[in-house]
C-alpha cells in the first residue's frame, strides 16, 4: 500500500487525459489508433486501481482486438481528411460546449450523495442462491440475466448486420478484412506461440469466473483475439458466412440462455430463474455456451463482411 | 479528494474530449475514435460510482455497476466493428464507382453505382 | 375444457404478468433462430412469429384491461433494485399491439419482395432477421422500467435498424447508415451516462423507485436538493440522447437520407415505429420519472423544438424533389407533434395531451407506413421517384393515388382521422392561453394539406413529352394495395372506434381519461360547424396549391421558389455533421438550464 494513493492515481489520470487530447489532435489516423491501444492499456490499469478486476480483464482482452480492428480499417481507408478543417469560431464554440458538459459532469460527480447508495449488501445476501462466489458473475447471469441475454442478442444481430454490409456477389463467401498479402514473419511466429497460451488462459478465465474475476466475456474476448491473430497470420481463415456450423456457434450462447430462462417459469417459478438443485450445472452450461458465442461473435466482427477474393493484377 | 472522485473527474474530462473528437474529428475513423473516448469516459464515471458504492458497502467495488460496464464495453466494441465495416464498404463502393466511371463503360454498366435514386438527399 | 377456460389464468387471472416476458422472448428467439434456418426459413419464421406476437400482444392488452391496473413481473424472481422488472401499463399495451400489427401488415406486404428468388439471399436473410431484431428492441423498450435494461433494448433496436438502411448497398445508403449509427451511438452514450449517474444517486435503476425517491416517498424520506438537481441533470442527459435517436429537428441529419434510401418496407418500419421507440422512453422519463415536470421549463424547450420541427419539416416536405424524401420530411414534421406533449401536459387542462401524443404515435404509424409502402410502389412502377418526371402518374395508377390521398388526409388531420383527434385533444389541452401552440397545430395541418395537394397536382397534370401518363417500367399488382389501403383507412377512421376502446390507454394513468376526451372530440367533429372549421381551411389550402402549380411559371412563382431555396440552404447546413453535433450539445445545455433554474 502506498502512503498516499494519489501518488499512483494522479499520474494515471494525467496520462489518460493527455493521451486523449493528443489522440484527437494528432494528424495521422494510424498513430491515433496506436495511441488509442496504449490508452486502453492505461484504462485497464485504472480499473484495477478502482478495484474492478472483472472490468479490467474485459478492457484488456477487448483492447487488443479493438486495436487490430481499427488498424486494419485505417490501412484500407487511407489517411485523408474527409472535409475542410473546421473553422476557428466553430472550434471555439464546440470546445466551449464540450467544456460546459465536462464542468457539469464534474459538479455531478463531486456532489454524489454520501454515504454512497449501493447494492453490495443486497448482492452479497442473495449471492448464495446463485452458487457463484464472484458477485459480478452473479449479477450478470442471475440478477440482471435479461440484460446479459439481450446483450448477447445484440452481438449476434451485430454480426448479421455486419455481414449484410457485404456485396451481393460475395454472399456466402468468407470474410476477408484480415487478409494481407504477406504476413510479417514475426507475426506468424507470434500466431504460432501465443494461441496455445491464450487458449489455456481463456479456459482458465472461463472456469474460474464463477468464483474469481473472469467469466464468459473475458474468456470469449481473449479467445477471439487468439483466433483473429491466427487469421491475421494466415495460419487459418475465417469460415464462409454460409457455414451453418458457424451460425450455430454464434447463436448457441443466447439460445441456450433464453431457452433455460423460458423453462424457468415451469421449473423454478419465474422466467430466468434457476431450479435450486440444478443452479450450478445450468449456469455452467449457460456460461460455456456463452463463452463460445462471445468468442465467435467478436472474432467474426473483426473479420468483417464476406468478400470476394481480391483480383490479382 | 478520494480516488473515486479523481477518476470520476477524469471520466468527465474524457467525455468532453471525446465529444469534441466525435463532432470535429478530421475523418470518419477519428470521429469513431472520439465516440470511443467518450464511451470510456462514461464507463469511468460508472467506475467511480462502483468504487464509492463498494467502499460504502464494505467491498472494493459495487458489483452491479461493474456488470453494467462489462455489458457496455462489449456493446461498444460491436458498434465500432459495425461502423468500421460500413466505412470500409463505403470506400470500396466509391472506388468501384470511380473506376467504373474512369473506364467509361457503357451507360448500363454503371447503373448500380450511379443509380439516380441513390442520390442521397437531393433537396429541391 | 374450452380454450377460454384453459387461458383463463393468463387472460384474467393471477398469471397475467407471465405474458410479459414472452412478448420480449418470442422476437429475440425468432431473431436468433432465423439465421440458422437460412434466408428461406427466416422469411417464414419471421411471418409466423409475428402472427404469434400479435396474438400475444392482444392477449396482454386483454389481460391488462381485465386486471384494471399495471402488471409487473420480476425476472428471475429478483425484485428491483437488485433484479430487473418488466411492467405493462395502458400506453405500453397500446404500443405493443400497434407494433405487432404494423409489423405483421408490413411483413405480409414485403413477403413477395423480400424472398430469395426476388431479392437474393443476403437481403432476404438480413431483412427478416433485422426486422425481428427491431421488434425485439421495441418490445423491450415498451416493457422495460429499468434504465439499463432500457439501454440494452435501445441498442438492440439501433443495431437492427442501422443495417436495414443500407440493404440496397449503394454509397448514399452506406453513408446514411454510418451517420445514423454514429449519431445514435452518441445518443446512447449520453443516455448511458445519465443512467449511470442515476445509479450513483439512488442505488437503483428502476424508474418507479427513482420516481418514488424523488417525490419524497423513498425509504430515506425526501430527496435532498443535491440529489434532486443531480437526478434532473441525469434525466437531461438521457433525454438529449433520446432526442438524437428520435431525430427531432434540428437533430435530424441522419433521417432523410436513411428513411429516403432504405427499401420501402424498411422505411415504413423505421418511420412508423423505430423513431417512436425512443420517443416512448422520453414519454416515460419526463412523465413518469420526473415528479411535477410542469414546474420546470422543460416543456417550453421541447415544445419549441417540436413546433420548429412541425413548421420546417412540413415546408421542407413541400419542396422535396423525390417522393420518398417528401415522405421522410413529413415524418420529421409529424415527430414534432409528439413533442407538443411536454408543454401542453404541464398546463392546467393538460390531461388530454398525453392521450393526444399516444394517438399521434398510432395515427402517424399507420398513415406513414402506408405512405412509404405506396412511395415504394410508385418507385417500382416507374423505376424512380423523382416528382418532376412523375407528371400524370395518377392516370397510370389511379387506385394508388386514391390511397395516397387517404393516408395524406389522415396526416392533415381531417375528421374522423387520428390526426384530427390529435389536433382536437392538443387544442383542448392548450386552452385559451396556449394560442401559440394552437396556431402551430393549425399551420402544420395546412402545410400537410399543401404537400398532399402538390402530389395530387403532379399526379394529374400531363406527363412530360405530351403523353397522358409517364412510362410504366413495371405494372404493380393490385394485391399490393391491400396493406397500404388497410393502414390508410385505419388512420383515417381512427376516430370512429368506440370511445370506450380508448380506455386501454388509461390503465395506470386514470388522469388521462382518454375515453371521455375522444368522445368529446368526436362530438365536436360531427357538429356541422366543427366539421367545416376543421375541413374548410385544409381544402382551401389544397386548392390554392393545386392552382399555384397549375398556373405554371410566373414571376411570383419564381420569387417563392427563391425563398424556398434559401430555406433549403439553411436546412442543409443544419444537416452537416459538425453543426448537428454542436446543436446536440446546445440542446443538452438548454434543457439543463430549463430544469435547473
Amino acid at each position: 500500500m502506498l502512503p498516499d494513493p494519489r501518488l499512483a492515481d494522479l499520474p494515471l489520470v494525467v496520462a489518460l487525459l493527455a493521451l486523449a487530447l493528443w489522440l484527437i489532435a494528432t494528424r495521422h489516423d494510424r498513430s491515433a489508433i496506436i495511441g488509442f491501444t496504449a490508452y486502453g492499456l492505461i484504462v485497464a490499469i485504472v480499473w484495477v486501481r478502482l478495484g474492478a478486476l472483472d472490468v479490467a480483464l474485459t478492457e484488456a482482452a477487448l483492447g487488443g482486438i479493438m486495436g487490430l480492428l481499427l488498424l486494419m480499417a485505417a490501412a484500407r481507408l487511407g489517411d485523408a481528411p474527409d472535409g475542410p478543417p473546421p473553422t476557428w469560431p466553430l472550434r471555439v464554440l464546440v470546445g466551449l460546449l464540450c467544456g460546459a458538459v465536462t464542468a457539469g459532469l464534474a459538479v455531478l460527480v463531486l456532489t454524489l450523495p454520501e454515504p454512497a447508495p449501493n447494492l453490495v449488501a443486497a448482492v452479497a445476501e442473495q449471492q448464495s442462491a446463485t452458487a457463484l462466489k464472484n458477485p459480478v458473475a452473479a449479477v450478470l447471469v442471475a440478477f440482471r440475466a435479461v440484460d446479459t441475454l439481450l446483450e448477447s442478442a445484440v452481438l449476434a444481430l451485430a454480426v448479421i448486420g455486419l455481414w449484410s454490409v457485404g456485396a451481393d456477389a460475395a454472399w456466402g463467401e468468407r470474410p476477408r478484412a484480415l487478409d494481407s498479402d504477406a504476413p510479417d514473419p514475426a507475426l506468424v511466429l507470434l500466431a504460432r506461440l501465443l494461441p496455445p497460451v491464450g487458449l489455456v488462459v481463456g479456459v482458465h478465465l472461463f472456469w474460474t469466473g464463477a468464483d474469481h474475476p473472469g467469466g464468459p466475456f473475458q474468456a470469449g474476448a481473449l479467445l477471439a483475439a487468439m483466433v483473429a491473430l491466427v487469421w491475421l497470420a494466415r495460419l487459418g481463415a475465417p469460415p464462409p458466412v454460409r457455414s451453418r456450423l458457424t451460425r450455430v456457434g454464434l447463436m448457441l450462447g443466447p439460445l441456450v440462455f433464453l431457452l433455460i430462462g423460458l423453462a424457468g417459469v415451469v421449473a423454478a417459478d419465474a422466467y430466468l430463474a434457476y431450479p435450486e438443485a440444478l443452479t450450478k450445472p445450468l449456469i455452467l452450461l449457460i456460461e460455456a455456451a456463452k463463452t463460445l458465442s462471445v468468442a465467435v461473435a467478436l472474432a467474426l466482427l473483426v473479420a468483417g463482411p464476406p468478400a470476394l477474393p481480391r483480383a490479382r493484377p | 479528494m478520494t480516488a473515486a472522485e479523481l477518476y470520476g473527474l477524469c471520466g468527465a474530462g474524457l467525455v468532453g474530449v471525446g465529444l469534441y473528437g466525435a463532432i470535429l474529428g478530421r475523418s470518419a475513423l477519428r470521429r469513431l475514435l472520439g465516440f470511443n473516448l467518450m464511451g470510456s469516459g462514461v464507463f469511468l464515471i460508472f467506475g467511480a460510482v462502483a468504487r464509492r458504492g463498494g467502499l460504502a458497502g464494505g467491498s472494493a467495488s459495487d458489483p452491479v455497476p461493474q456488470a453494467l460496464v462489462i455489458t457496455g464495453l462489449v456493446v461498444a466494441f460491436a458498434a465500432t466493428a459495425l461502423a468500421v465495416a460500413l466505412l470500409v464498404r463505403l470506400a470500396a463502393v466509391r472506388r468501384e464507382a470511380g473506376a467504373a466511371r474512369g473506364a467509361a463503360l457503357p451507360a448500363g454498366a454503371t447503373a448500380a453505382a450511379a443509380h439516380p435514386e441513390s442520390d442521397g438527399t437531393g433537396a429541391a | 375444457m374450452t380454450l377460454a377456460a384453459v387461458l383463463e389464468p393468463w387472460l384474467a387471472g393471477p398469471r397475467a404478468a407471465e405474458l410479459l416476458f414472452p412478448l420480449l422472448a418470442v422476437p429475440v428467439l425468432a431473431a436468433l433462430l432465423a439465421p440458422l434456418l437460412g434466408a428461406r426459413g427466416a422469411r417464414l419464421l419471421a411471418l409466423g412469429s409475428l402472427l404469434l406476437g400479435l396474438a400475444l400482444a392482444l392477449a396482454a392488452a386483454a389481460a391488462l384491461l381485465a386486471a384494471g391496473a399495471p402488471l409487473t413481473y420480476a425476472l428471475g424472481g429478483w425484485a428491483a433494485p437488485l433484479g430487473v422488472e418488466l411492467a405493462l401499463d395502458g400506453p405500453a399495451a397500446l404500443m405493443l399491439v400497434l407494433t405487432a400489427a404494423v409489423l405483421v401488415l408490413v411483413g405480409l406486404h414485403a413477403a413477395g419482395e423480400f424472398r430469395v428468388g426476388a431479392a437474393g439471399r443476403r437481403v432476404t436473410l438480413a431483412f427478416w432477421t433485422l426486422l425481428l431484431g427491431v421488434w425485439a428492441g421495441l418490445n423491450g423498450l415498451y416493457l422495460g422500467r429499468d434504465l439499463f435494461n432500457l439501454y440494452v433494448a435501445i441498442e438492440v433496436l439501433t443495431f437492427s435498424a442501422v443495417p436495414l438502411v443500407c440493404l440496397k448497398g449503394g454509397a448514399a445508403q452506406l453513408e446514411a447508415a454510418f451517420r445514423y449509427l454514429l449519431f445514435a451511438l452518441l445518443g446512447s452514450a449520453l443516455y448511458l451516462l445519465g443512467a449511470g449517474l442515476m445509479l450513483g444517486l439512488h442505488g437503483t435503476l428502476d424508474i418507479g423507485q427513482i420516481a418514488a425517491a424523488l417525490a419524497g416517498g423513498g425509504a430515506d424520506g425526501s430527496a435532498t436538493g443535491a440529489v434532486r438537481s443531480g437526478s434532473l441533470a441525469a434525466v437531461v442527459l438521457m433525454s438529449t440522447g433520446l432526442l438524437a435517436k428520435t431525430a427531432l429537428m434540428p437533430l435530424h441529419l441522419w433521417l432523410p437520407p436513411a428513411h429516403g434510401g432504405a427499401p420501402a418496407p424498411a422505411s415504413a418500419v423505421l418511420s412508423a415505429l423505430v423513431v417512436k421507440g425512443s420517443f416512448f422512453l422520453l414519454f416515460r422519463l419526463w412523465l413518469d420519472l420526473v415528479p411535477d415536470p410542469g414546474a420546470l421549463h422543460i416543456g417550453l424547450v421541447l415544445g419549441t423544438l417540436g413546433a420548429f420541427a412541425i413548421l420546417l419539416g412540413n415546408l421542407m416536405a413541400l419542396m422535396q424533389a423525390r417522393l420518398k424524401l417528401l415522405v421522410a420530411y413529413s415524418t420529421l414534421a409529424q415527430l414534432g407533434y409528439l413533442f407538443l406533449l411536454f408543454p401542453l401536459a404541464a398546463g392546467p387542462g393538460g390531461g388530454p395531451a398525453a392521450t393526444a401524443a399516444l394517438l399521434q404515435v398510432v395515427s402517424h404509424a399507420l398513415a406513414k407506413a402506408a405512405l412509404f409502402l405506396l412511395a415504394g410502389r410508385v418507385q417500382v412502377a416507374f423505376g424512380h421517384d423523382r416528382l418532376a418526371e412523375l407528371g400524370g402518374f395518377g392516370r397510370a395508377l389511379p387506385m394508388t393515388l386514391v390511397v395516397i390521398v387517404l393516408a395524406g388526409l389522415a396526416l392533415a388531420g381531417l375528421p374522423p382521422s387520428g390526426g384530427y383527434l390529435v389536433k382536437s385533444l392538443y387544442g383542448s389541452a392548450a386552452g385559451a392561453e396556449g394560442w401559440g401552440w394552437r396556431l402551430v397545430l393549425d399551420l402544420g395541418g395546412l402545410l400537410s394539406a399543401a404537400y398532399l395537394a402538390r402530389i395530387l397536382a403532379v399526379a394529374v397534370r400531363p406527363a412530360a413529352g405530351g403523353t397522358a401518363a409517364p412510362h410504366l417500367a413495371e405494372r404493380p399488382g393490385g394485391f399490393g394495395l391491400l396493406v397500404p389501403g388497410l393502414l390508410a383507412l385505419a388512420a383515417l377512421l381512427l376516430g370512429l372506434l368506440p370511445p370506450g376502446w380508448f380506455a386501454l390507454l388509461d390503465v395506470g394513468r386514470a388522469e388521462m381519461a382518454s375515453a371521455a376526451a375522444v368522445a368529446g372530440a368526436m362530438r365536436g367533429a360531427l357538429a356541422a360547424g366543427g366539421f367545416w372549421s376543421s375541413t374548410g381551411p385544409v381544402l382551401t389550402v389544397a386548392l390554392a396549391v393545386v392552382l399555384f402549380i397549375a398556373a405554371g411559371q410566373s414571376a411570383w412563382q419564381r420569387r417563392v421558389g427563391a425563398l424556398g431555396r434559401g430555406l433549403a440552404g439553411v436546412e442543409g447546413r443544419l444537416r452537416e455533421w459538425r453543426v448537428a453535433g454542436a446543436l446536440l450539445l446546445a440542446i443538452l445545455l438548454a434543457q439543463a438550464l430549463a430544469v435547473l433554474t
